[in-house]
């Protein structure tokens, strides 16, 4: 956290200078390291034997939050007789089906019978989780991981100690947590260990995930992702969301938050075509994109290396250097039509082709863009908190703010198609275009009412009658009362600690989610120190310091009736609110392609076999198998006997566009390099300041030797693993260049998010530089 | 005015470097040159004329208080090191031009207009902090950001530490609160915890600094001198000497002059 993110990590700092104690597990000791009071190395790709360790851990000496995790979450539950475990398939999940490549997931189910608050029903959450976890004691974490049974027991008596009423314990994690094949389940581990400790929906809990760039958690919300419409709404699939009625239907939820969307989808559509969207037209819902497979950001490259794709936009970006298998990319740009590069700096995704050793067609256009400083928007960060910056300056020379350049392709675009009969053009025609500056922006996003204009200040007032506009549900009351709401800037010291009037965080201002947890079944908090929100029997409301995450007048001994339908669903004692039964999710009986419970498989390639189970890999992850992204063997690859990892610098940013070309910066880290153990170095004549070439099936790179023991060799079981850190920054440009880690690295993802396994692959190191 | 200055709290630094990027871009400081040195993270070595906050980077095998780690007995030290502004500043004391002056802030400050560049307060800094810049020949250092304080605001170092690693002050007040820092890091069992420069006492050669320091091991682990001393201090026993030799030159010359009348009256 202090390498990627040292600006939020003054927080962390805080909380040490206050007593709190920091833990922090890595693969090397790094700059969070140094000031961490424990550091925990670990063999990279095997976190969540670590993770399910302390899930074991707190079971079996029965440390978790007993009335939270009875009444809050999914551990009572009973689940289908017809599930059976990876400890009962050797590493498989019930409903695997190997010719599809995937899971049927209806044994995963909730069975009809009652749940067992004793916890004690062998078909219960809380005994499945139990015996999942059975073998990942602290000796397999040991034999596993690299970490002492000592450190590890430390960790997890730590971790419970600071944890229960009175005391809450956060996880942050930079999003390298989430490039493994098994990703999202190393998040869904830290999740099952917080709800069993009762650390989410209260102060000083949860689980923080610390974004890559300044405001990816907005890029989530009103998505660049390639299968979401803006507030998380799912995007249509072609020939199966047929009109909006067959996608309403298919989305909407019969209980919880999400049998509202109809509300939300049809705002949506009246802010994107604003009159022309009517009940006699479905809204205009034809106009939309229609998705008809994975478009995610390999798929697409892998489509375009064959030839599939015309042209390409590239705003803010650097995949050549930033994304995996930088000569696939490069292969792919180079049999694009055209490509659009709008960036700070000539970088190498615009200026790949000048060195190229053939032509190629591929007609690049390369827009200067405006900094941050030189524009007008907002940032939301990691605790979805909304914050407006100002432009305090003109952009220099041709330099323009990617929303002035959106806005007037916009406008040419509409010009071009004004006069066309064809039905494929009406979007284009169609669609609401009338933004003036950044601030109309966030106006729509926010919504208002259709006939008066009015903003919209919660979403709880959007309807599904086309009469309101929303271009985010969840961003309602971002422009409340006609005013900029993130712009606000009261001192914190002027208000009280939650610091509601600084800037905005969604939904409703809120600063913690599902904080209904934060207060006990009866509504009370579970403690004076850890006070929250609260049921004020007398008012008969919830109130607090913070927007309470809960249906204001329900009081916490509701009870839903059998019929009860939509939001009625809701009972006293469900915080979490977005989910079907309100319950936080320890097993996930839908959602996730790779099983209900986080399970131990290694990278796609790794130094060792899995210790687990026979299964080696996450058997649903994506592949790319083709000729111009070679695997290595799933371990024992002799070709490639050491572990590589990538992973960022304070000094520089991503693939370099924002600092490879500031000498004040690139002057910092000048050189790509990578980081050896003193054993390595030892076992391969690795000389510190000399040059080391590192190789993989995909590519061969060259970089400078720093030999430092914060890069320790680990022991796991009988054998010693090397690991070979390799920041990722450096391109063929820029002041200071070098090659690039990432074109080490193999197209290959996790199976729920599309996102690559660039954290654990397997490589050679030989002294000296590259041949070529 | 009272006295202005750092105190660099280096257990909570976390070595982003912040500071010196601030420093030159606030300065326009031109780069060191793009080279890798090999010395852990640190590429731009030491301070001087165009570095005027460094940070140094130190793998020692040592560890560090009650902090837990399976690499054992090891930890990394991260210090940003500056101009220490001392009581007794040697560049100050060696200047022949009157180009390096003491500043209401009580700062060490060097006037670019003034210097001639003739080196002498190179040498004479015990901290090797002042350096001429090979473009202009002119002696650089850190001015405590002169032009800020003017305008109220804390200098661009401390300003952008987010840690607040480099707590910018009136001295007095830097004083009492790197004192009661000591107090409490020994309380929580980090005892090698000590504080370099903070008054004459513990280091009368310099008799203070206004950049002042909290270290854990020895000062030269920091690239730091033990006992740093202005070299006017130091040859106290030369200047005296000097000082006789001083008077046997008035001494003939005034002979010779009185010679000289006595010649010419006669």
């Amino acid at each position: 956290m202090a390498e990627c993110h040292p600006v939020g990590f003054r927080w962390a700092m805080e909380a040490k200078a206050r007593g709190a104690t920091l833990i922090h597990v890595d693969p090397r000791f790094t700059r969070t390291s140094a000031v961490a009071d424990i550091h925990v190395p670990i063999r990279v790709g095997s976190d969540i034997v670590f993770l399910g360790g302390i899930v074991r851990y707190i079971l079996e000496n029965e440390r978790y939050f007993h009335d939270y995790v009875v009444n809050y979450t999914n551990a009572p539950v009973i689940i289908s007789p017809e599930f059976r475990d990876t400890e009962d398939l050797d590493g498989l999940f019930s409903g695997w089906n190997q010719d599809e490549h995937r899971y049927d997931q209806s044994s995963w189910r909730y069975s009809d019978e009652p749940a067992d608050p004793t916890l004690q029903h062998p078909r219960s959450v809380f005994q499945i989780l139990k015996r999942h976890y059975s073998r990942y004691t602290p000796a397999m974490v040991e034999d596993a991981c690299g970490v002492p049974e000592r450190l590890f027991l430390r960790v997890a008596e730590t971790l419970c100690h600071n944890s229960g009423r009175d005391r809450t314990s956060a996880f942050c994690y930079a999003v390298g947590w989430t490039q493994h094949t098994v990703g999202a389940q190393y998040i869904r581990t830290a999740s099952i260990i917080q709800l069993l400790l009762g650390n989410i929906g209260r102060p000083g809990g949860g689980i923080l995930a610390l974004r890559g760039h300044a405001s990816i958690q907005g890029s989530t919300d009103i998505p660049t992702l390639f299968n979401l419409l803006p507030g998380y709404l799912p995007m249509p699939t072609a020939g199966v969301d047929v009109s909006l009625k067959a996608y309403l239907d298919a989305h909407t939820a019969g209980s919880g938050w999400w049998s509202e969307l109809p509300k939300y989808a049809v705002s949506l559509l009246k802010a994107y075509f604003g009159e022309a969207a009517n009940a006699n037209n479905d809204f205009c819902f034809d106009h939309l994109p229609f998705i008809n497979g994975n478009h995610s950001h390999m798929s697409t490259v892998a489509d375009m290396a064959d030839g599939k794709l015309k042209g390409y936009f590239v705003l803010g970006e650097n995949p050549v250097v930033g994304s995996m298998n930088g000569r696939l990319q490069v292969e792919g740009l180079r049999r694009l039509d055209w490509l659009v590069v709008r960036d700070l700096a000539l970088i190498e995704t615009a200026d790949f082709w000048r060195d190229a050793p053939e032509k190629f067609p591929t007609e690049v256009f390369f827009f200067p863009a405006a900094a941050h400083t030189e524009k007008d928007g907002s940032f939301t960060n990691t605790q979805r908190l909304l914050q407006w910056h100002h432009q305090a300056i003109d952009p220099p020379g041709d330099c323009r703010s990617d929303l002035d350049f959106i806005l007037d392709l916009g406008r040419r675009l509409k010009a071009l198609y004004a006069s066309s009969t064809e039905a494929k053009d009406r979007p284009i025609q169609q669609v609401t275009w009338d933004y003036t500056n950044a601030e109309s922006v966030l106006a729509e996003i926010n919504g208002f009412g259709v006939t008066d204009r009015r903003p919209i200040s919660r979403f709880t007032e959007l309807k599904d009658d086309g009469t309101t506009a929303c271009g985010c549900w969840i961003y309602c009351g971002s422009f409340a009362d006609n005013k900029n709401q993130p712009a606000r800037r009261k001192p914190g010291h002027e208000q009280h600690w939650v610091a509601p009037e600084w800037g905005w965080s969604w939904p409703n201002n809120r600063r913690i989610l599902y904080n209904r947890a934060s207060a006990d079944t009866k509504g009370r908090p579970w403690s004076e120190r850890k006070k929250y929100v609260w049921w004020n029997p007398d008012a008969k409301t919830w109130e607090g310091y913070d927007t309470p995450d809960f249906i204001l007048d329900r009081p916490p001994d509701y009870r839903p009736s059998e019929d009860a339908k939509n939001l009625e669903r809701i009972s006293g004692i469900d915080p979490f609110i977005m989910n079907v039964d309100g319950k936080g999710w320890i097993f996930a009986p839908t959602g996730l392609l790779d099983g209900p419970l986080p399970t131990h498989y290694e990278p796609l390639e790794s130094a060792i076999e899995n210790p687990l189970y026979k299964q080696q890999l996450n058997p649903a992850l994506l592949e790319w198998r083709r000729r111009d992204n070679p695997y290595h063997r799933p371990f024992d690859d002799p070709r490639f006997p050491y572990v590589l990892t990538t992973y960022r610098l304070t000094e520089h940013h991503t693939a370099g566009g924002m600092s490879r070309w500031l000498s004040w910066l690139a002057e910092l880290q000048p050189e790509m390099f990578c980081e050896v153990s003193p054993e390595l170095a030892e076992e391969k004549g690795l000389r510190n300041g000399g040059w080391a070439t590192i190789t993989t099936a995909r590519a061969q790179i060259e970089a400078r030797v720093l030999v430092t023991p914060r890069m320790p060799a680990l022991r796991v079981g009988r054998r010693t693993i090397h690991q070979i850190g390799l920041p990722y920054h450096w391109g063929s440009k820029g002041l200071v260049r070098g090659d690039s880690a990432n074109d080490l690295i193999a197209f290959v993802a996790d199976p729920n998010v599309s996102i690559q396994e660039s954290k654990a692959l397997t490589g050679n190191i030989e002294p000296g530089r590259r041949r070529s | 005015m009272p006295q202005k200055g750092f105190f660099t709290d280096t257990t909570i630094c976390i070595g982003c470097k912040a500071c010196e990027v601030a420093c030159k871009e606030w300065n326009q400081l031109p780069d060191d040159g793009f080279v890798f040195s090999g010395l852990s993270y640190d590429n731009t070595v030491e301070l001087g004329a165009s570095t005027w906050r460094h940070v140094a980077f130190i793998e020692r095998p040592v560890a560090l208080g009650n902090q837990e780690t399976a690499l054992g007995n090891f930890s990394w030290l991260m210090m940003s090191d500056v101009c220490k502004h001392c009581t007794r500043a040697g560049c100050l004391e060696s200047c022949p031009t009157g180009a390096i002056v003491r500043t209401e802030f009580d700062s060490v400050f060097v006037q670019p207009d003034v210097c001639n560049g003739c080196g002498y307060c190179v040498v004479s800094c015990p901290f090797g902090v002042i350096d001429r810049r090979a473009d202009d020949g002119l002696a650089w250092k850190c001015t405590l950001c002169y032009d800020r304080l003017k305008d109220d605001l804390e200098p661009a170092c401390a300003k952008a530490c987010p840690t607040d690693s480099i707590k910018f002050g009136d001295l007095i007040e830097l004083r009492l609160m790197a004192e009661k820092r000591v107090e409490e890091l020994h309380e929580r069992g980090l005892t090698e915890a000590y504080l370099y420069g903070a008054d004459p006492a513990t280091q009368p050669g310099t008799e203070g600094l206004n950049a002042f320091f909290l270290l854990v091991d020895k000062p030269e682990v920091y690239n730091l001198p033990s006992d740093p001393v202005a070299p006017a201090k130091r040859s106290g026993a030369a200047w005296a000497s000097l000082a006789v030799a001083g008077v046997g030159l008035v001494a003939a010359a005034v002979a010779a002059i009185w010679s000289d009348d006595e010649s010419s009256g006669s």
